[in-house]
């Protein structure tokens, strides 16, 4: 019993997603108290992230819910990035109707989902967490009815996510068929000789965790999505997701299936590689900014898998740092785009940048700064995160990735340069709205100065998360 | 040493930025923040020349070291500098101010935004010949990519766009490799700290490939034939002071890159590659001379011309003799005075007749003297007349040469005769014929700005034409020392067979 207070973070989620929902029922047009409230309980439930032992590295229910380092840091970014994602587009749901009660309370459903994902320990927990996050996921896809396109989108990830989902099943089936337990730290001890059942599990499972990060070429969905929900959702897919995503890949690579990393490596460089140059390549084309940064974090997440493809802690640690950068970037990209409004609408198309920086010089420099971190040049931070990866990367002699993923990063200048010569090279167009909300401002301005200050002390989350330990 | 004196020339030009930034803009006060740029920049000046005063000439070591732990256990921010880089700080600090006070012709739009990027490359610019390690050393090369993107992109021409992702993209994907080679230096050697690496040396069987890593982009850099392309483009497209930026300090890096990273940590691959670097300089040196020839425009001819006088500096560290690495690196910093001056020169012209076509002008001398006059002392230096400081530059390397392979020597001398061709001719176009455009008879002489920033560069030309001694004596004890350390004449002399 004295356990639980390990997890009151999440059961004091679970227990305000309760009480938002009746409170929202009784009281009418409450949707705004609900989103208000929604933001002040996940401040909270960050306090008592934060506030819990760090010293504690404990499995509670028979060894299936890990509470350790890893989750307490990868928590403590997802709820950070969900309180920002709340700040920053609350604006946005308003503006566009879709400020109803459900909308906040099914974002604290996924966050809950999400949370359980990062701390599962067992293959059933995990699948619980993961469809948790996922139904709120369809719903909010599709949550502007009115639109087509959000509809469709809602509609494609549902039917492409249940498939996924489907597979992942049938690969923990198999897991457990063969190694005759679902904990994944009895996997471990289970699975010393390799059978072909268990080699096939492990692809099913990796293929639908590869789904969930998008990566090439399980990415199908995410451009369609990304462009069709509505912006604040699609801020939402490009954040959170992929945290507990990239967590669960890697307890299942680093617990479970770590004695068999011959089996799994060529994967996971396949798949990074794929992601790294497709992603790169197919975001030349696009006019809508969107699909275009749907494109990009696809190829940001096969940097990502790069790391994880070393086998070794450092690789580990060398993605997580560049996940926590990815998230800061995309954060202050979306939250430029959330500025691009005028008379109520917003705008979404890399035309509608052109000339951007002689009307609102403040909002093209954060750009400017976003878009070359995310190009990776120094000294912004975006430099730093492909930097870790390719420490690790090289040291365990993969130069032919490392190779791969620098010329990548060649081509995929092109086109964050393109966006930048819209910006300041191009004429300029009609003035967008320059009043905004304040949590909308602060989240540009935090996260813009993270980028561009990283430089000062990049020490600092490097040391936070080379106290990580995975086994 | 107490005082960070080197972090303090880097960080200058930032803080002056910021200060122009947050600087509440208004058309007034365009004007205040050209002197707030013109007051750092020239103090960072008067800081580099004090910083030259008190170096220590006759020492071998690093200088004015300054350490201290930015990423944990991995890099140190450690800056330095010896005889070589301490010349390059001071080129650059002098051509800033120049660049800074030119813009009140060229910059017609977003004066603050121009000069805010100008400072900023010149934080990175000087932090590339300060850094002693090697992370260090690429993000500030990597980092200057940024505001000079900027510069060619906003401010340029009419194919700005094209000139400007051209530039960017070459040199990017030349430079992504050197990351590669610089992170494998680390797992081999176990630090990126250049003067460790010197003292530790790196196993021969690593340094092919890192070597060409290096190379690929201080080639793109520098830039050597076939890889020059981008330069034409990007000078033509860019404002004057991008151009002259460009021309007198950014190549410069790739130059000094070769002397302080080929030549010093892979003294046994830079030897195995000497054929490599003479082919493609003897190729730049006659075949872009050639190229020269033929220009129409002004930008180009220069931007060409560029390209040929890089070739007798790479031609000049790859000898590997005491003469040509000293040759070179008098070839560089003359070739940043030259070029810039000719930069500036083209556009004095440029901004009263708006074009760069050379048959669009001709007949200058009757009504303008005074731009003739030091259009030829710039002319003169760029060709290595005896008397300019071209001269040394040339004189030195080809003297290096001589000493190693009597062909390659030759054919190099050409290249002097056809730099001789391509700018007297330039010069005949311009300035002598008849004077029958009418647009050109309207033009007025100097103002009195553009006197003083010309003259300005006339002065070191011709000073050090004459009296070379002082950059002579700041170099030559680092260039000694780094022939010794890595006993490049003993390799030299088994190469040879003796």
């Amino acid at each position: 019993m004295e356990n639980l207070q390990l997890i009151i973070p999440e059961l004091f989620i679970s227990i305000i997603i309760m009480f938002l929902l009746i409170f929202g029922v009784f009281k009418k047009n409450s949707s705004q108290i609900v989103y208000n409230l929604t933001t002040v309980s996940l401040v909270a439930a960050l306090a008592l992230i934060i506030n819990l032992d760090t010293q504690i590295q404990s499995s509670l229910f028979n060894n299936s819910y890990n509470i350790d380092s890893l989750a307490r840091f990868m928590k403590i970014l997802l709820i950070l990035s969900g309180i920002f994602v709340m700040l920053s587009s609350s604006k946005y749901i308003q503006i566009n109707k879709i400020s109803k009660i459900e909308y906040p309370i099914l974002i604290l459903c996924s966050i809950l989902g999400m949370m359980v994902m990062i701390s599962s320990n067992d293959l059933i927990v995990f699948y619980m967490g993961l469809e948790l996050q996922s139904l709120a996921l369809y719903v909010l896809a599709s949550f502007n009815r009115d639109n087509l396109l959000s509809t469709e989108s809602g509609l494609k990830y549902f039917v492409l996510s249940a498939l996924s989902s489907g597979l992942l099943l049938y690969g923990c089936s198999l897991i457990y068929g063969f190694s005759e337990t679902t904990n994944f730290n009895q996997i471990m001890v289970n699975t010393k000789e390799i059978e072909y059942g268990l080699t096939f599990g492990i692809v099913f499972i990796l293929v639908g965790l590869a789904f969930k990060i998008s990566a090439v070429p399980f990415h199908m969905w995410a451009p369609d999505v990304y462009q069709g929900s509505p912006t604040s959702v699609t801020v939402f897919f490009a954040l959170l997701p992929k945290i507990a995503a990239l967590t669960v890949f890697i307890r299942f690579l680093y617990i479970p299936f770590y004695e068999l990393g011959d089996q799994w490596q060529m994967i996971i460089i396949f798949l990074s590689i794929a992601s790294m140059v497709f992603g790169a390549v197919a975001a030349i084309g696009q006019k809508n900014l969107k699909r275009l940064i749907a494109y990009s974090s696809i190829s940001h997440m096969g940097y990502a898998l790069a790391g994880l493809s070393t086998g070794t802690t450092q690789g580990v640690q060398s993605s997580i740092t560049y996940i926590t950068i990815y998230l800061v970037m995309n954060l202050a990209f979306f939250s430029c785009l959330f500025m691009l409004k005028r008379n109520d609408e917003y705008y979404e198309n890399i035309e509608d940048l052109s000339g951007l920086s002689k009307n609102h010089p403040l909002l093209s420099l954060s750009l400017l700064v976003v878009l070359f971190s995310l190009a990776g040049i120094p000294p912004l931070a975006g430099f730093f995160a492909k930097f870790y990866i390719f420490v690790a990367v090289i040291n365990e002699k993969m130069y032919f990735l490392a190779i791969v993923g620098l010329l990548a990063t060649v081509i995929a200048a092109f086109y964050y340069l393109r966006i930048i010569k819209i910006i300041y090279f191009d004429p300029e167009k009609e003035k967008f709205e320059s009043k905004h909300n304040l949590g909308l401002k602060f989240t540009l301005v935090a996260s813009t100065f993270f980028i561009l200050a990283y430089f000062i002390y990049p020490s600092g989350i490097v040391n936070i998360i080379s106290q990580i330990n995975i086994n | 040493m107490n005082f960070p004196i080197l972090s303090s020339l880097i960080l200058l030009p930032t803080i002056g930025a910021l200060f122009i930034f947050f600087v509440r803009s208004s058309n007034s006060q365009y004007q205040s923040s050209k002197y707030v740029a013109l007051f750092i920049t020239l103090a960072n000046f008067f800081l580099s020349l004090y910083l030259w005063i008190i170096f220590d000439k006759s020492i071998v070591d690093f200088q004015f070291v300054e350490e201290r732990e930015w990423i944990s256990g991995f890099v140190n921010y450690k800056v330095g500098v010896d005889g070589i880089s301490i010349l390059f700080i001071l080129l650059t600090t002098f051509i800033t101010p120049i660049c800074v006070i030119t813009v009140n012709a060229t910059i017609k739009n977003r004066l603050k935004d121009f000069l805010i990027a100008i400072l900023i490359l010149e934080t990175f610019m000087i932090g590339v010949f300060c850094s002693l390690d090697l992370v260090v050393f690429y993000l500030f090369f990597e980092a200057g990519l940024i505001p000079m993107f900027l510069i060619i992109g906003i401010w340029g021409g009419e194919r700005r766009v094209y000139s400007a992702f051209k530039f960017f993209l070459y040199t990017l994907l030349g430079s992504v490799l050197m990351l590669v080679a610089i992170i494998s230096i680390y797992w081999i050697t176990g630090t990126t700290d250049v003067i460790k690496l010197y003292e530790l040396g790196i196993d021969a069987k690593y340094q092919n490939l890192l070597w060409l890593a290096f190379f690929s982009s201080f080639a793109v850099k520098t830039p050597m034939w076939p890889v020059h392309t981008w330069l034409p483009d990007a000078h033509v497209e860019a404002p004057t002071a991008g151009s002259v930026l460009l021309a007198a300090i950014l190549l410069k890096m790739a130059g000094y890159g070769f002397i302080r990273f080929s030549l010093g940590l892979f003294p046994d691959a830079s030897l195995y590659f000497v054929p490599l670097v003479y082919t493609l300089s003897l190729i730049a040196i006659i075949y872009t001379s050639l190229v020269a020839l033929m220009q129409e425009d002004m930008k180009k001819l220069i931007a060409y011309s560029s390209v040929a006088h890089m070739g007798f500096v790479t031609l000049g560290i790859f000898t590997m003799t005491q003469q040509g690495i000293e040759g070179s690196i008098f070839q560089m910093i003359s070739h940043g005075l030259v070029s810039a001056a000719l930069f500036l020169c083209v556009g004095v012209v440029y901004d009263r007749l708006h074009t760069r076509l050379i048959n669009r002008y001709g007949g200058l001398v009757s009504i303008m003297p005074k731009y003739a006059i030091v259009f030829m002392v710039f002319t003169l230096g760029a060709l290595g007349l005896p008397g300019t400081s071209g001269f040394i530059g040339e004189f030195l390397v080809l003297m290096g040469a001589f000493k190693k392979n009597i062909l390659v020597a030759t054919i190099a001398s050409l290249g002097v005769i056809l730099g001789a061709a391509y700018m007297l001719w330039l010069y005949k176009r311009i300035i002598f014929g008849k004077l029958i455009n009418e647009d050109v008879k309207k033009m007025v002489d100097l103002k009195r700005f553009e006197i003083v920033t010309l003259w300005l560069l006339v002065l070191p030309i011709i000073f050090f034409g004459f009296y070379p001694e002082p950059l002579i004596n700041s170099i030559e004890v680092s260039v000694a020392n780094m022939i010794d350390m890595n006993d490049l004449d003993k390799i030299n002399k088994l190469a040879l067979g003796e």
